[in-house]
């Protein structure tokens, strides 16, 4: 079909026609697919190789002083003079080795088993009573091995770089090159490698304290980290996908299909959740807005100025507050007392806390929607509105035909990053209902649980590490995947470049 | 043209349609408002209730009197809302100031310069924001422990100092948008890396820099998930958030009836300051979610 006769179509037509093209589409994307995979495993072996071919490069054609770099880090640099990278590589070395030697082994040699002997009682014959021995400690070994693995994969690519760096430092010498000293290093760490300084601190941050974390917690979705196997007086040890099938049901006995539910259940309320809070929160913000900024009316700024209100008094103030107010003795039931009408209790009734939260989450939502339309509201060009009233059109029709595709084109990514951040609101949900009501069909949760007040739930009322890893682990995948879809088709994340 | 051959009597159809929707709009607008603030309102009032301690379903207090301020400023009651506050307080501000310098730093770097890893680094920021923060918690919570900080202000400041990272992105959208001539004169004129990041971006971009300082030192004020789990049961160590949520779901729900007119009370105290240093930069706040919203 040419582009001409796909113009000529109406519209509920050329949707017809999108998806019977994609569908037709479909089967060569996957041949093609598939046809790439090959050549992509190739450049993502080549890039495995390549370093230990360097490795082999060195060796081969390294002299003395390069070949003694295997042994003792930094020593070809050293011996050209580099002393201070030098004697550094020597330290990380000897530290390294100290490190593994006097503390790391320990850790390291159990990880396969995670501890092997249990706290128990032994009876003393001298003093005649029972003594606690301790015994091993999964949790620390589990925790102690994370970071030993991580410290031996960073000593892996110290190792590597300062055999290439001597090796470099050979052929340098060898033209007769320039050696830089440590005056260069430091001038160029202000300089041309300026974003080392820069992100060295924010970077050991981020590794201490969210990467070391984030993978002791995937490794403890593989273990049976419980109730009945807390250290230091239990040992836990490696299960391997158990926990995921007891989350998604195929382990339906006693407890375990307890789980199974409670687990669809959070899951579907979750994703309703998301849609429901993003997209009310989108629409009715921008309606506000477009109220706020309607031609002839008065005190705009006053009217921001109160539902700004709302975003500099901390959350939790107005969350806990507001909590209270719908509750069955506060304002909001008195007054619907004093109407006549019937109470309504979001710690007893499923649905209206559902939409309670939904409501209070709008409530929340706007301002900061109206913030951050304004503006893109002000630069949607006069002359579409002219055009459009002069064919006659209602402002209804030009918001669905102008307003709504505009912003959507504009907030696009925003809306999916607010999706993705609803999916973790942990706030809303916590201090509003706390997840109430209870549910006795559920393990631990309440009807408005979403995944990540439940996993907060499941650690800290239950312990109950395993099943907590295992659903941080499914979030994530959620979310990756919304992201991945949407943002790959999303072109101002592609063409970064091209905007600046 | 157009506007000659309109009759008076359109003119006028006109003319009363438009003052019936802008009637209809301002009392949708007025509306609006009156929901918004209801809740503040409602929360001033009842501050000052004097009869009874917990929940009641009226507006106005039948007695007035400041008795639930005054017992805010008891440093050895049994929950010494004061020591919250100053806690607080100084976890804010030292976040405030650390947090801002590394989130401008990371953004600098990720916005001006190019090498090896930068993709890396943003999308390993990307991937991690996709675990619920909850998880990583847990095995901080043990680090912190081994090195006895559970309980202490300083090790949820070093945790929250240490996420700085993963807030960079509205900072960078804002130095991708200032003119890298300014970078390539200054080049020219032989400042390197170092005085360009001080001397010249950083005096460009006071927004920038005031949301950052605005918004990182209301975050500890709100937090409540990392809070509540780092800083154990002990009253005397916890923030205003842990407090407040206690004094109406601790004890079983036993202390929502006596602690209630005292919540509101310290809600207030809390909030006040927070609200006038909120509207005094608010400028910078609305250009910061503005800028962060169009470029997504």
């Amino acid at each position: 079909m040419s582009d001409l006769s796909y113009l000529g179509l109406s519209k509920p037509r050329r949707i017809v026609y999108k998806t019977k093209r994609w569908f037709m589409d479909f089967p060569g994307k996957t041949k093609n697919f598939f046809k790439k995979i090959p050549a992509k495993l190739g450049k993502i072996g080549n890039k495995i190789i390549q370093p230990f071919i360097n490795l082999k490069d060195a060796f081969v054609f390294g002299d003395w002083k390069t070949r003694l770099s295997f042994l003792f880090m930094g020593f070809g640099l050293i011996a050209r003079k580099q002393y201070v990278r030098g004697i550094l590589y020597l330290l990380f070395e000897i530290v390294f080795a100290l490190f593994i030697g006097f503390w790391g082994w320990k850790y390291l040699s159990q990880f396969g088993s995670l501890g092997t002997v249990a706290t128990a009682e032994v009876w003393d014959e001298t003093n005649g009573l029972w003594i606690k021995v301790e015994g091993d400690n999964s949790m620390l070994i589990l925790l102690y091995g994370t970071i030993c693995i991580l410290v031996c994969i960073g000593f892996a690519y110290t190792y590597y770089s300062n055999i290439k760096q001597a090796f470099d430092l050979q052929q340098i010498t060898s033209i007769n090159g320039k050696v830089n000293g440590v005056k260069d290093d430091l001038k160029a760490l202000a300089d041309r490698s300026y974003h080392k300084t820069l992100l060295a601190l924010p970077m050991l941050g981020l590794v201490v304290f969210t990467i070391v974390p984030l993978i002791f917690m995937i490794f403890i979705a593989f273990t049976n980290y419980d109730k009945a196997h807390l250290p230091p007086e239990n040992l836990f040890t490696w299960v391997g996908f158990e926990n995921f099938d007891i989350l998604l049901g195929g382990d339906s006995v006693g407890q375990n299909a307890l789980f199974a539910y409670s687990f669809t259940d959070a899951l579907v309320w979750t994703l309703v959740w998301a849609v429901f809070a993003t997209f009310t929160n989108f629409f009715l913000g921008m309606v506000v807005a477009l109220l706020i900024n309607k031609k002839g009316i008065r005190f705009k700024k006053l009217w921001r100025t109160i539902l700004i209100t709302t975003i500099a008094v901390p959350q939790f103030v107005s969350l806990l507050l507001i909590s209270q107010m719908f509750s069955s003795e506060g304002i909001v039931n008195a007054l619907l007392g004093s109407f006549g009408m019937g109470k309504l209790v979001y710690a007893t009734d499923p649905i209206w806390a559902k939409v309670f939260v939904i409501i209070i989450n709008v409530w929340v939502g706007i301002p900061y929607t109206v913030l951050s339309c304004t503006g893109i509201l002000m630069n949607i060009p006069e002359d579409l509105y002219e055009s459009a009233k002069i064919d006659g059109a209602n402002p209804f029709r030009m918001y669905c035909n102008i307003t709504l595709p505009y912003m959507m084109f504009v907030m696009g990514p925003s809306l999916i990053s607010s999706f993705v951040g609803n999916i973790n609101n942990f706030n809303v949900i916590f201090l509003l209902t706390g997840g109430v009501p209870v549910n006795p069909d559920k393990y631990v949760a309440g009807d408005t649980d979403l995944l990540v007040t439940w996993l907060y739930k499941l650690t800290v009322n239950e312990n109950n590490y395993k099943m907590a890893s295992v659903i941080g682990i499914i979030v994530f995948v959620i979310v990756a995947v919304i992201s991945l879809i949407f943002y790959s088709r999303s072109s101002s994340v592609k063409n970064e470049e091209d905007f600046q | 043209m157009k506007r000659l051959n309109l009759t008076n009597r359109q003119e006028g159809h006109q003319r009363r349609n438009r003052i019936i929707s802008n009637t209809v709009t301002y009392v949708i607008l007025v509306l609006i408002s009156i929901i918004w603030v209801f809740p503040f309102v409602y929360l001033l009032l009842q501050s000052f209730r004097g009869e009874s301690t917990g929940v009641v379903g009226y507006l106005l207090p039948e007695e007035w009197t400041f008795d639930n301020y005054i017992a805010l400023f008891n440093f050895n009651d049994q929950y010494p809302f004061i020591r919250w506050y100053l806690t607080t307080l100084m976890i804010a501000v030292i976040t405030c100031f650390f947090q801002t310098i590394l989130v401008l730093m990371v953004s600098y770097a990720l916005s001006r310069m190019r090498f090896k890893g930068r993709q890396g680094i943003m999308k390993m920021i990307l991937v991690i924001g996709m675990f619920p923060g909850f998880l990583s918690l847990i095995a901080v919570y043990y680090v912190l422990r081994q090195i006895n900080m559970i309980g202490n202000p300083f090790g949820l400041i070093l945790v929250y100092i240490a996420g700085s990272a993963m807030s960079y992105y509205i900072v960078k959208g804002f130095f991708d948008t200032v003119p890298h001539a300014l970078d390539e004169a200054a080049m020219i004129d032989g400042a390197n890396r170092n005085t360009i990041f001080w001397k010249i971006i950083l005096p460009l971009s006071k927004p920038i820099i005031i949301y950052t300082i605005l918004t990182s030192f209301v975050a500890p004020w709100g937090d409540f998930m990392m809070s509540s789990y780092l800083l154990g049961n002990n009253a005397d160590n916890w923030t205003v958030a842990i407090g407040l949520q206690n004094w109406l779901t601790g004890n079983n729900g036993q202390n929502l009836s006596h602690y209630f007119t005292r919540f509101c009370a310290g809600a207030v105290f809390t909030s006040i300051p927070i609200v006038i240093f909120f509207f005094c930069l608010q400028r910078y706040y609305v250009e910061g979610v503005t800028g962060g919203a169009v470029k997504g």
